[in-house]
């Protein structure tokens, strides 16, 4: 996994609200394999009209083409579980998202893929995707470390991450291996609940 | 003793270790579908087999058609969608995990097999590559959907890091009216507390009026918990669970069975456990709901009308509701029972159990299909069950036509799919924009008023069938 450390960058405003995975990656991608085609399936339906015709969405024009960052609105991700949605803001390039508040599912698998999502209050973010619209080239940073996002006119908007989340993003730490470090508990853990819980494992009681 | 909650007790059993803010949980069962195929990927590039495979159980239901089966994997006829089926079906059989195939007798949608078969029980933490994973909570379980990463994940550890999120209880007491169901009131609370209202929290349901639902009634609730953006949804099991676990395939038998049931009682919320967050609704105010818009949250009485966005009470919610009416085609001010509407679909892990089926065909006698309108089971248990009590016969009758089971129009992604501006009622759980295909606009209901719809061609109240227009 990619580490993330600090990013500066194009941020795109998305103004509305309940953007679901559904948008971020249509259904009918969910057959493609991770890979680039993903940066083309990022919110499709609205950058290509059912005619086949580009609609100019604000992801194909300058210089939001080029975002790392999108500055969103409240439950950001809402909706299925599907990775796919990941995959494709990935492959576009987004490292961040800023919104007010995330789908839980989502915002798990941003983590896991080691993009950041960084909530910020909604009238924080409503102000910063004004400034973005009125002055797109203008550039966000988004610090970890820190833990401060700055905005174009250099005003610091702090935010709280969990330290766990903190340490895997700035480490690009991989779940698996992190979970290896503890293989004896685990496994003492399963045995005892597998005794106290024969209900549950009918195929080892039944053996 | 400190009084806990539900899902305290069942968090504190799985729970292994903290490291730091996050919990690694021992999960039971994890439950997956075609999309899975994402997770054995990058497990297999993890260079990881599944640890437990016999706690692993695959299913074939988001791209299956729902005609032709007869003919298997053949009868599919874009090569990239039997691809789908066949992929999940090649990577379950190499690593020995159970496997409801297209062919399998009780082959289905993931939230309506596994518990037909018993093997979702009261005190488990169940995860599932899919949102609506939350349905399972309905029998006092832990059940929440992960993405790809999270789930090969599991298969490789059996094991998750999580969060702990807070709790919500959702207390709804008194009786459901004429003509009102489990979908209704679900709707009812997510118009209620939002879209977002739950995100981060686990939700238990509790109340007279939950303790009165069927296990059918209580799965559609849960299932609909994300939809509030819950992580969970729990409904403390009791007598009504007990008997329809009781001498399921996977149901503990005899002694083991006594023995479970001991520790099933004891599942249940302490009277004094404190929720984070506590909401209360009347059943007796809940009536018959539908959505207006592409939201779950867009939900309104049908009697209402289309809100008029200058009275949302902000601008942020105004820019909503105008980019929400003019998708889907509605006038501020409009009667919903003014809505006309191209087609039907009865159908999906939300409705599509036998009693979904038996109160569709309790209004599809009354009149004949204006509008196509299609039955999808949500399981070949339920088909058969359905075509034993010849609802299937009431179905065609009316002009509707019986399908084969699958997840069909509820995500459109087997072919099955509204045409761009078409309008649908549906019993699934999603009216998200593009949903039911490219264009499409949906109107989520109950069973009853889908069908209800199906005769008049337009949303109407069900509880004024029968009576002069
Ligand atoms: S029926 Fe719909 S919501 Fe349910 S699992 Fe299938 S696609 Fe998902």
């Amino acid at each position: 996994m990619q580490p993330f450390t600090t990013v500066t960058g194009i941020a795109a405003p998305i103004d509305e609200a309940n953007v679901d995975t559904n948008q971020l990656c249509p259904t009918r991608f969910n057959k493609v394999p991770r890979g680039p085609r993903y940066r083309e399936i990022l919110f499709y339906d609205q950058r290509v009209d059912p005619q086949g015709q580009r609609t100019g969405f604000l992801l194909d024009r300058e210089p939001w083409n080029r975002a790392q960052i999108l500055v969103a609105d409240a439950n950001f991700g809402c909706g299925s579980s599907r990775e796919t949605a990941v995959y494709a803001l990935d492959e576009f390039g987004i490292r961040c998202v800023i919104a007010p508040s995330f789908g839980d599912i989502f915002d798990a698998n941003c983590a896991k893929n080691g993009l950041l999502t960084v909530v910020l209050p909604a009238p924080v973010c409503a102000r910063l995707r004004e400034r973005l619209h009125a002055n797109p080239a203008a550039p966000v940073t988004v610090d970890l470390a820190e833990q401060v996002v700055v905005d174009p006119e250099g005003g610091r908007h702090a935010f709280t991450i969990a330290p766990i989340r903190k340490r895997c993003l700035l480490n690009g730490f991989d779940d698996i291996a992190r979970t290896g470090e503890y293989a004896s508990r685990i496994e003492a853990f399963e045995a005892a609940h597998r005794a106290a819980h024969p209900e549950m494992f009918p195929d080892e009681t039944s053996a | 003793m400190q009084a806990e909650t539900l899902f305290s007790k069942i968090w504190q059993r799985h729970h292994i270790l903290t490291d730091e803010d996050e919990s690694l949980l021992y999960i039971d069962r994890a439950i997956a579908q075609e999309n899975t195929y994402h997770a054995f990927v990058a497990l297999e590039a993890a260079g990881r087999r599944v640890l437990r495979p016999r706690q692993v159980w695959c299913f074939t239901d988001h791209y299956v058609p729902t005609t032709g089966r007869a003919q298997g994997l053949a009868g599919i006829p874009v090569a990239e969608i039997r691809g789908m089926v066949e992929k999940l079906q090649d990577y379950a059989r190499r690593h020995g995990t159970h496997l409801y195939g297209i062919d399998h007798a009780q082959q289905g949608i993931m939230h309506v097999v596994p518990p037909e078969l018993g093997l979702v029980q009261p005190g488990m933490a169940l995860i599932g590559n899919d949102s609506h994973t939350s349905t399972h909570g309905a029998f006092g379980c832990l059940a929440f959907g992960v993405g790809a990463s999270e789930f090969a994940h599991v298969m490789a550890t059996q094991t998750l890091w999580q969060r702990r999120p807070s709790t919500l209880r959702i207390r709804v007491d008194g009786r459901l009216g004429f003509g009102v169901s489990a979908k209704d009131l679900i709707l009812s609370i997510i118009a209620t507390i939002g879209a977002d209202g739950a995100n981060d929290h686990a939700i238990e349901y509790a109340g007279t009026a939950i303790e009165a639902l069927s296990m059918e009634g209580r799965m559609t609730v849960c299932n609909m918990s994300i939809e509030a953006g819950g992580r969970a949804g729990l409904v403390a099991s009791d007598d009504t669970t007990f008997a329809y676990l009781e001498g399921r395939e996977q149901s503990p038998r005899g002694a083991a069975w006594e023995r479970a049931l001991d520790r099933w009682r004891a599942l249940r919320s302490d009277g004094p456990a404190v929720f984070d967050r506590e909401v209360r609704l009347d059943a007796a105010t809940i009536p018959p709901t539908v959505t207006w818009g592409v939201s779950p949250e867009h939900a309104l009485p049908v009697d209402g009308c289309v809100p008029d966005p200058s009275r949302a009470g902000d601008e942020r919610r105004e820019a909503q509701w105008r980019t929400a009416i003019d998708y889907m085609g509605l006038v501020p001010g409009m009667a919903l029972t003014d809505i006309a509407v191209d087609r039907v679909f009865i159908g999906s892990c939300t409705n599509a159990r036998i009693e979904d089926l038996r109160a569709a065909a309790a209004v599809a006698r009354l009149g004949k299909a204006q509008v196509p309108t299609w039955v999808v089971p949500g399981s070949q248990g339920v088909r058969r069950q359905a075509e034993a009590e010849g609802l299937d016969r009431i179905f065609t009758a009316a002009g509707f036509e019986w399908r084969d089971p699958g997840c069909s129009l509820c995500t459109a992604i087997n072919g099955d799919q509204l045409a761009p501006g078409e309008r649908c009622v549906s019993t699934s759980n999603r009216n998200f924009r593009n949903r039911q295909g490219p264009g499409g606009r949906t109107h989520l209901a109950s069973p009853a008023m889908a069908a209800a719809a199906a005769l008049h061609g337009r949303l109407v109240d069900v509880r004024r069938l029968g009576a002069p227009d």
